[in-house]
Order: structure tokens, then sequence, then C-alpha cells
């Protein structure tokens, strides 16, 4: 980590986005207490993550994870809810996640699905405060996503404080409040997700554009930049849609042309490419969470 | 203690297959091929003690030894499929998690070692209320060190190295705890013995001479062997802190 302030509010849900190796496990594992920061200060709804944990106010999925056998998915559940000060009630939240029909079932006789799905039970149960998911969708389909999100949105709706990590955009676009784009252990870029999707959301236009100064291309409507690459130009567009139509009436002549979705990756890249977070943020850690304003 | 949480350890402990093969199974079987062509030698290698009682506490001791360390390869299990950052971030406070495992390491011992009373009895052992009640608490005191060597090799090894590592030691120990054949009065594997802690769970059946079955020496190495492993599985446990 090379140093990065976070403060989420009581009742947000926040992404953390970013490539791997950007660092969102590494802060996750800060704001759960499992890793201490080497220099700065984690606090939890005020207090220290470990005070939090102990008190029952996180629950959390982890990345990495399997369940532990010789136990039934109900009597799992239970054993973790037995921990807690104030758990949910076991039965709702096998509803809830959609686990019921295995309840009785083996933890070691369950599909990868299954198993995430019983994973995001153990973490519910504990009916946190805050609740923390680290890439939670990852080994589900496309259905199991949809039904894991209806679920997370059911339990943000009683007030909670959500935190995962994703690296898909679509997912942080959807699901969050807010996004805070992470890379190379810093964070980049921090807003609602709307204008994080303005700003990793674009589309370049690719076109062969001989003799044509790069400067002129610039004063299209919904062009940001652009740069010439040999025949060929190209054009970083906040919409596209207006820039192409503007390209065709200013220069017919343009051929070849593509029109693209800048990758998260790419984007990321752009972004700390251009020095944003590089060196401007004193080495440590401050991350609050639970604060209002 | 949370109550519920050690109800459900204890159900898991119960349903695993592998504890009874080597805690209860394997001591049993070997008793009655070991002990039946013998059973009526009452002075077993002039040790004063009927080969049947021998027998008896050294493979009760074989078999509870595996029981506590078994509670280690539970650990490494767990640990391996990350459940033991899971239990990190609930309110359970480590003290709480290892009194768990080390009353279900406890719990096993004790099913191990009526199973192996009753086979005693079976083939002849015959022994005051008092002199079983004082060898069950000397065995129970004896395995102290093993609930924490079994956390500790819980926490350095993986699953698959915790087995092979079990079985070296557990044979080791067995040898060197007169488990298979008495070590004797003197000798150099007489003096090492003593260190052993494994020598003195053996050394239990001792009661039946009446007297000090446990000289003050045999306090001393239980306790320092248990304070020493202590201290190194609570290490083992802070340092293990990262993912797996």
């Amino acid at each position: 980590m090379r140093g990065i302030d976070l403060s989420i509010a009581a009742g947000e849900t926040v992404a953390l986005l970013g490539p791997n190796g950007a660092g969102k496990s590494t802060t996750i594992d800060m704001i759960l207490g499992l890793l201490e920061p080497d220099a700065g200060t984690v606090s939890v709804f005020g207090r220290s993550p470990g005070e939090a944990v102990a008190q029952g106010a996180v629950g959390a999925m982890l990345q990495t994870g399997a369940l532990i056998k010789d136990l039934s998915v109900r009597e799992l559940v239970s054993m973790i809810a037995s921990l807690y000060p104030r758990p949910m009630d076991v039965e709702e939240v096998l509803e809830l996640t959609g686990v019921s029909e295995i309840a009785g079932r083996r933890t070691n006789k369950l599909s990868g699905g299954q198993t995430q799905r019983v994973r995001s039970a153990v973490a519910l149960v504990s009916n946190p405060e805050l609740l923390v998911l680290d890439e939670p969708t990852a080994a589900l389909d496309v259905e199991g996503r949809q039904a894991f999100w209806t679920t997370m949105r059911e339990f943000a709706a009683r007030g909670k404080t959500i935190v995962f990590a994703t690296h898909y955009l679509e997912e942080a676009d959807a699901y969050a409040d807010r996004a805070v784009l992470m890379a190379h252990g810093a964070i980049v870029a921090d807003g609602p997700t709307t204008e994080i999707r303005a700003m990793v959301g674009t589309r370049t236009i690719r076109a062969t554009l001989p003799a044509l100064d790069v400067e002129e291309l610039m004063t299209l409507p919904g062009v940001n930049s652009a740069e010439r690459r040999g025949e060929a130009v190209v054009m970083h567009c906040a919409d596209s849609d207006v820039a192409i139509r503007a390209l065709l009436v200013a220069h017919p002549d343009a051929r070849d042309i593509e029109i693209n979705a800048a990758g998260l990756e790419q984007a990321f890249l752009a972004l700390t490419g251009d020095g944003a977070g590089e060196g401007k943020r004193p080495p440590g850690t401050a991350a609050a969470i639970g604060q209002r304003g | 203690m949370p109550l519920l949480y050690t109800r459900y350890e204890l159900l898991r402990t119960l349903r695993n297959r592998r504890f009874f093969l080597l805690s209860l199974g394997f001591p049993l079987v070997l008793y009655f091929v070991i002990v039946s062509p013998n059973r009526h030698v009452q002075n077993f290698d002039g040790s004063g003690i009927s080969f049947p009682l021998y027998y008896m506490v050294g493979l009760a001791s074989f078999g509870t030894m595996s029981a506590m360390l078994s509670c280690g390869a539970r650990i490494a299990a767990e640990r391996a499929v990350g459940w033991n950052r899971q239990l990190r971030i609930t309110p359970l406070r480590p003290r709480a998690y290892f009194r768990v495992k080390v009353l279900t390491g406890y719990m096993m011992a004790l099913i191990s070692l009526l199973a192996l009373y009753a086979a005693g009895t079976s083939l002849g052992v015959r022994l005051t209320a008092d002199e079983w009640l004082k060898m069950t608490g000397l065995i129970l005191v004896g395995l102290v060190p093993f609930a924490a060597l079994g956390v500790l090799l819980g926490h350095m090894l993986t699953p698959d190295s915790i087995g092979p590592a079990m079985g070296g030691g557990i044979s080791l120990l067995a040898l060197l705890g007169g488990v298979w054949f008495p070590i004797g009065g003197h000798g150099f594997l007489h003096d090492l013995a003593q260190f052993i802690p494994s020598y003195w769970l053996a050394q239990a059946s001792h009661v039946a001479l009446g007297g000090h079955s446990w000289p003050a020496k045999a306090w001393i190495v239980t306790v320092a062997w248990t304070v020493v492993l202590g201290a190194l599985a609570a290490r083992a446990y802070r340092r293990d802190t990262g993912r797996v």
C-alpha cells in the first residue's frame, strides 16, 4: 500500500474498484483488523477494527475460503450465528441467500455456486452494521450474481453499510453509491459511481485521416483529447455518439472507423500513468468507516 | 465458553471417521492382539504390573495422544480452507477458540481412554475405584502438553504435512514413553525417557503399585513441556494471520 485516505459514512454502499493487485484485498484486511497498517490508523464506527469485530459490528465474506466439513449448511450457519450478540434468524438468512433447499446437506457436498451462497449466509447471519465483501461474485454465474446482489440490496435497505471489492465496473455502477478506484496500492479516484463511470467509461474513436491537424479534432463536441498514430488518429471521447456524428460531418473522408470502449484496466493505467495518486500522499493509511459527514 | 459453538465443534469431531480409526480402532485392535496371548502374566518384565494393565495404559497413552494431536490436524485443515480467517472476524476470542479445540481433543481422548479401560477389564485388569480415578487423573494431566503440541503443529504445518509429522511424532513419543515395550530401570533410554512427557503418561499405570505413582520430576517435566509448547503455540498463532 502506498498511502490511502478513505472515509466511509454509515449506510453507504461503497465499491472498491480496481484491477488485480490494486490493493483492494489488503485494504479490506486492514478494515477487518486481519492486517495492521505499517503506518496510520484504521477506525470502524469510531473504534479499532479489533474492537468492532469483537462487538459483532462487522461481518465479512473474504475472497478466498471454503467451508469447514462435517456439518450441514444449517448447522454451520447456526454455529456462526451463536457467536454474535444480535444475529439474524438462521431460517431467515437461509431463505434470503437462497440455500433453504440445501440446508440439510453437508457443506462438503455443495457445488461452487452453492458454497458461495452459503458463505454469504455466514457473513449475513452476523447481522453486522458493516458488511465487507471481497470479490463476492467471482465464483458465480450471471444468474447467481443477480440473485446475490438482490440479497445485498435488501440488506443495505436496512440501513447497513456495505463495502465491496470488485473488478467489474458494471457491478460497482449498478450496486454502489460510490466507487473508490484503486491501482498500485493507492486511490486514484473516489466519487459517486456516475462520475467514476464518466471518468473510466470513455470510448475511443479511431479513424484513418491523413494530413489533418489533431488540434482541429479536439474542438469537436464530445472529444476530450486526440492524438495521431501515423495515418490514423485516436480520439478519447466523453460522448462518442456526439463525436462520431460531428466527425463525419466535418471530415467525410475519414475511413476505417472503430469505436471501442476503454477497458477498466486500460482506464486505470491511464489514470495512474497520468500520475494521479503518484507520490502525492504521505505513506500510511487512514481509513475511517461509519463516520457521518 | 460459547456453548452452542462448542456443541457444533464436538458434533463435527464425532462425525470425523479418521479419528475413530487412529485414536480408537488402532489401539483397541493392537491391545487385543498383544495382550490376549499374555493375559495371565502378572509381573510384566519385573515391573510389578500385570501385562494387561501395562498395555492398557500404554495403548491408552497412544490413543489419547493421537486424539489430542488430531486437534492440531483439524486446525491445519481449517487454516487451509481459510476458516481460521473467517473466525478471526467473528467475536470469538482466540482464547475461547483454543479452549474449545482443547476441550474437543479431551473429549476424544476420554472416548479412547474409556474404550481401552473396557478392553483392559475384559482381559482381567482389576483396580480399586480409587486407583482407576487416580490413574485417569494422571493421564488427563499428562495430556496437557500434547494439547499445546497439537495447537502448535496445527499452526505450523499444512494438512498435507501434518499427517506424516503426527504419525512420526506419535510413534517416536510412544517408543520413548515405553508404550511398545518397557524402558527398563537404567541405561541411556531410561535417562532420556525421564524428560519425555509421554513416558509419564504411560507411567500412570504405576498407580497399581500404590504410593506415589508420579514422582516430583514427572510433574516438573509435564509443566515444563506445557509452558514451552504453550508459548510456542501462542507465538505460532499470532504470526499466522496472513492469507494462506
